[in-house]
């Protein structure tokens, strides 16, 4: 098990890690989510050994490994733009590891073949890695990282640099491989999709900072503050101020809206940001009552099985969320707000 | 029809290069070969070749341009790792100082170690200071360590170039990815970072032996009568045994070898597989961390300042001093400040060397040069546009120019002597023969920097401009001339500093009333009394200071450049 505590790194005198920890359980899959340049990369170096901390320590099985080089700790790393050796062939890349490992021969030979045959890349053994496609290259530098059989995984952004259809494509691959291992895997990404659809475990990483953990569905529905919302492109949101505790209810722009927040308690006149879910709305024509609003349709934006609509509220507030049905610019339209899908966040002084 | 004038008109950028390489390369090298290979008309008996020199030149030519490729590597490699894998306070200042030797003349080199090593240099004025002696103790120049030295001097630049620039693009994912496969540090060098540094060790490595092999100003000028290369023979068989025969199959031999040496430099830089990848500036590079890189990087630093720096500047301070031996005994040398040296290059002395004044080799220097750099340039232009337009002219011209590379001055300077001398025309010939000569050995220079530049330009761009009104006649001053100004003025000043400082082929075609800088520099060298060592001084300093301001134009537009594409 791999355990990171209060981990710190700087760089050019600015924090780049604070205060960093967590734990990577046996079989389990955690994926570090975060925006370009919040640490996500050097986190992976200092668990690799490539990089010390400034503070912390980083443990395998409860045991220091601060100063233990990379080449004796075992864990395997996919590099982003996966540093495959241009001077090598596909074999002797995946090869490497097991040579440095001084296996003989013969296994050598058997666990290439075995990891070529897992990739389903055997007819490109001989082939030079510069004339790989990207697709094959991901699955060299996979085969190469885990040849020699790792106590720990890391991927380092490893749909990088790879088309949409692709990566979708090699997405389902790779969880199939991952979920068929049981060592600890690290997977670094700043797309939310992938994240989702590999993790056990999502933790997201902002400027240095781990600001929230949980499961994909959890976090996703329960994000831990505005950032967090906003990153997720849950961009719905309304200012308002608590004017009635039962049911809880705020007052914005668009007028009152009802919520339920059953874990957070609220004193009247508290300022709070509420961001409302995309399925939280739904168009009702001619209805009335607690959270119904009407507005015009700025936009609509046809997304192949549905469409992802605008809608402006007396041009005080702006909401998106998919409808099946095409509704016309300009059109005047009723929806409500569900009530369970909006998340309030208290305002901080 | 207007394709017809397009190509008549494109036509003339390359027959005309072609007639210039023919006229002034191909003629002189086939008069060599007819001197070399003809037979009976000659009865003259020093007219003969003497295999025993022969073979004895070209031994020692293999000699020390092993050695001193050998220990400019031993210099140059470690300096490379500095260069490629640390970032450390004043690494820009050394960048700078050690590209500085490309742009120096051999002529101000050899006076630089001359001012520092030499007879008169300031290390033995400072020895014969401290023992108070009277005879300079260290007798270093016209010795092979002098030699070694030069050549290491100018040489490591061409190492720290090209193996350093490799290292510090070689992608450090790479032998992190080797670590972490359980790659040892001793085995990350040698499985990933030694094969993949290999290619630019090779053409670094012949590089450098190609220059030294080639040496000739530093041999003449440092080793003195008992070391004579191929080179140095040449020069000697005809300047003073008229022996064209003899210097005609050095020559050749010469030639033989050097051309090998360019084609399999070209060829090795050509299949270079180092993986270059977009990265962010210095990203490879660290700070020394413990205590042995800091003592690496400290103490490397300081030994390249001193090698890169202690000849140029113990010139310039040697060119402003005087000294007097006092007639006391002990022998006390004074020192003082004085501009005697530069006054007295304005004068025609009485036993001068010349029939002018030591400055009208600065003159004469100067109006080759512009004419050099002039037609260096047309050429360069003419070939660059012309390869970009067309595909043949781009491949066979392109060979063409290079041949100049692979043939030594001296070889060039006797091409020149025997195909244009023997007619009665020579002496009006003379004034355009180094121009010519010059231009040439510029010419694969100017076009290597402008080349890219012109090659680069996307065709995109004119189309573009066209669709925004520009007239066809017009793109060139509107799209083309503002995007290679800046390499077109570095091609000008590189070919205007070689011609300059061209001293091999120069002096074989050289008239004593018309010398230019370097050729008096060397014959004042020669010459003994500590006047004519101070204006050798005084010109070298001037030299320098010319090609310096040069080479900081060239440093300023090469930031600039840089600014530009970020």
């Amino acid at each position: 098990m791999l355990e990171l505590k209060h981990i710190e790194k700087n760089y050019n005198r600015l924090p780049l890690l604070e205060d960093v920890s967590f734990s990577v359980g046996k079989d389990e899959t955690v994926c570090i989510l975060g925006p370009s340049g919040g640490g996500k990369s050097t986190l992976l170096r200092i668990i690799a050994g490539l990089e010390k901390p400034a503070a912390g320590q980083v443990l395998w099985d409860g045991r220091e490994i601060s100063t233990v080089p990379p080449h004796l700790r075992e864990f395997g790393l996919m590099f982003q733009d996966y540093a495959l050796f241009p001077h090598l062939n596909v074999f002797d890349n995946i090869a490497f590891g097991l040579q440095m490992h001084q296996l003989a021969e013969d296994e050598i030979n058997r666990r290439v073949e075995e990891a070529l045959e897992i990739i389903s890349l055997r007819q490109v053994a001989d082939r030079s890695v510069t004339d790989l496609s990207g697709g094959e290259k991901q699955r060299v530098a996979f085969a190469r990282a885990l040849a020699p059989k790792p106590n720990l995984l890391m991927l380092d952004e490893p749909m990088g640099s790879l088309d949409r259809a692709l990566r979708d494509q090699l997405i389902k691959e790779l969880h199939m491989l991952i979920s068929k291992m049981d060592i600890p895997v690290i997977y670094v990404t700043h797309d939310q999709e992938e994240a989702f659809s590999i993790a056990d475990r999502i933790l997201i990483l902002h400027e240095g900072r781990i600001v929230q953990s949980g499961s994909p569905q959890y976090i996703y529905t329960h994000p831990a503050d505005l950032w967090v919302a906003s990153f997720f492109g849950l961009n719905n949101r309304l200012e308002g101020k608590i004017c009635s505790i039962d049911p809880v209810t705020a007052e914005t722009a668009i007028g009152k809206i009802a919520f339920s927040c059953s874990k957070q308690t609220f004193s009247i006149g508290a300022a709070v940001d509420l961001v409302i879910l995309p399925t939280a709305i739904s168009i009702k024509e001619n209805s009335y009552g607690l959270n119904y609003f009407e507005g015009r349709i700025i936009e609509n934006i046809f997304k192949g099985n549905n469409f992802v609509i605008r809608v402006g509220i007396q041009e005080s507030a702006e909401f998106s969320f998919q409808t099946i049905k095409l509704y016309p610019k300009g059109k005047e339209v009723g929806f409500t707000i569900d009530p369970d899908s909006i998340l309030c966040f208290k305002r901080k002084r | 029809m207007k394709i017809l004038e397009n190509r008549q008109q494109w036509s003339l950028f390359w027959i005309f290069p072609i007639l210039f390489i023919v006229g002034f390369y191909f003629l002189p090298m086939a008069s060599i070969l007819g001197h070399t290979f003809a037979s009976g008309s000659d009865s003259v008996l020093t007219n003969q070749i003497n295999w025993t020199i022969a073979g004895r030149v070209v031994g020692f030519t293999f000699y020390q341009a092993s050695l001193s490729t050998l220990i400019t590597l031993l210099v140059g490699l470690p300096s490379a790792y500095l260069f490629g894998r640390f970032s450390f306070r004043g690494k820009n200042l050394l960048r700078i100082l050690s590209t500085l030797p490309f742009i120096l003349p051999t002529v101000v080199v050899a006076a630089g170690f001359n001012a520092l090593i030499g007879p008169k240099g300031w290390l033995n004025l400072l020895i014969m200071d401290i023992l108070q002696i009277s005879t300079p103790p260290i007798r270093l120049l016209n010795s092979m360590p002098a030699i070694l030295i030069a050549h290491v001097f100018y040489n490591t630049s061409i190492v720290i170039r090209v193996v350093g620039t490799a290292w510090e693009q070689l992608d450090q994912k790479l032998e992190n990815a080797a670590r972490m496969l359980g790659a040892t540090p001793n085995n990350v060098f040698w499985k990933v970072t030694f094969p993949l540094l290999l290619p630019s060790i090779l053409s670094a490595t012949v590089l450098v032996f190609l220059f030294n092999f080639t040496s000739f100003g530093v041999i003449l000028m440092m080793g003195g009568a008992a070391y004579t290369t191929i080179e140095v023979e040449i020069y000697i068989q005809t300047m003073q045994f008229l022996n064209l025969k003899m210097a005609g199959i050095l020559s050749l031999i010469q030639l033989t070898f050097s051309m090998l040496l360019t084609f399999l430099s070209l060829r090795i830089s050509g299949d270079r597989n180092v993986p270059i990848i977009p990265m962010i500036e210095g990203e490879g590079l660290r700070k020394p961390d413990s205590l042995l890189e800091k003592l690496f990087v400290y103490i490397l630093t300081a030994l390249l300042i001193i090698l890169l720096v202690s000849p140029t500047a113990a010139l310039l301070f040697r060119s402003i001093s005087t000294f007097s031996m006092s007639n006391s005994i002990g022998g006390m040398a004074s020192l003082g400040l004085t501009l005697e040296n530069y006054r007295g290059l304005f004068f025609n002395d009485r036993h001068s060397l010349f029939f002018v004044p030591p400055i009208a080799a600065l003159r004469n220097s100067v109006l080759f040069a512009a004419a050099s750099m002039t037609t260096a340039l047309i050429l360069g232009i003419m070939i660059s546009v012309s390869s970009s337009k067309n595909e043949r002219s781009n491949k066979y011209l392109g060979f063409l120019v290079m041949l100049p590379l692979g043939t030594s001055a001296v070889t060039l300077g006797l091409g020149y002597l025997s195909a244009f001398s023997s007619t009665p025309n020579s002496i009006r010939w003379f004034p355009i023969l180094i121009p010519m000569v010059h231009a040439l050995i510029a010419l694969p220079f100017v076009i290597r920097i402008i080349q890219p530049v012109i090659q680069s330009i996307p065709a995109n761009l004119h189309e573009a401009a066209m669709t925004l009104g520009v007239p066809e006649r017009q793109l060139w001053k509107h799209i083309d001339l503002p995007l290679i100004r800046k390499s077109l003025a570095t091609a000008a000043i590189y070919a205007f500093a070689i011609s300059l400082g061209e001293f091999g082929a120069t002096s074989f075609l050289i008239r004593p009333e018309f010398p230019t800088l370097p050729i008096a520099i060397f014959r004042y060298l020669n010459l003994p009394g500590g006047k004519n060592y101070g204006k050798a001084m005084a010109m070298a300093a001037i030299l320098l200071i010319i090609c310096g301001i040069g080479f900081f134009i060239i440093e300023r537009l090469q930031i600039k450049v840089k600014g530009e594409n970020q």
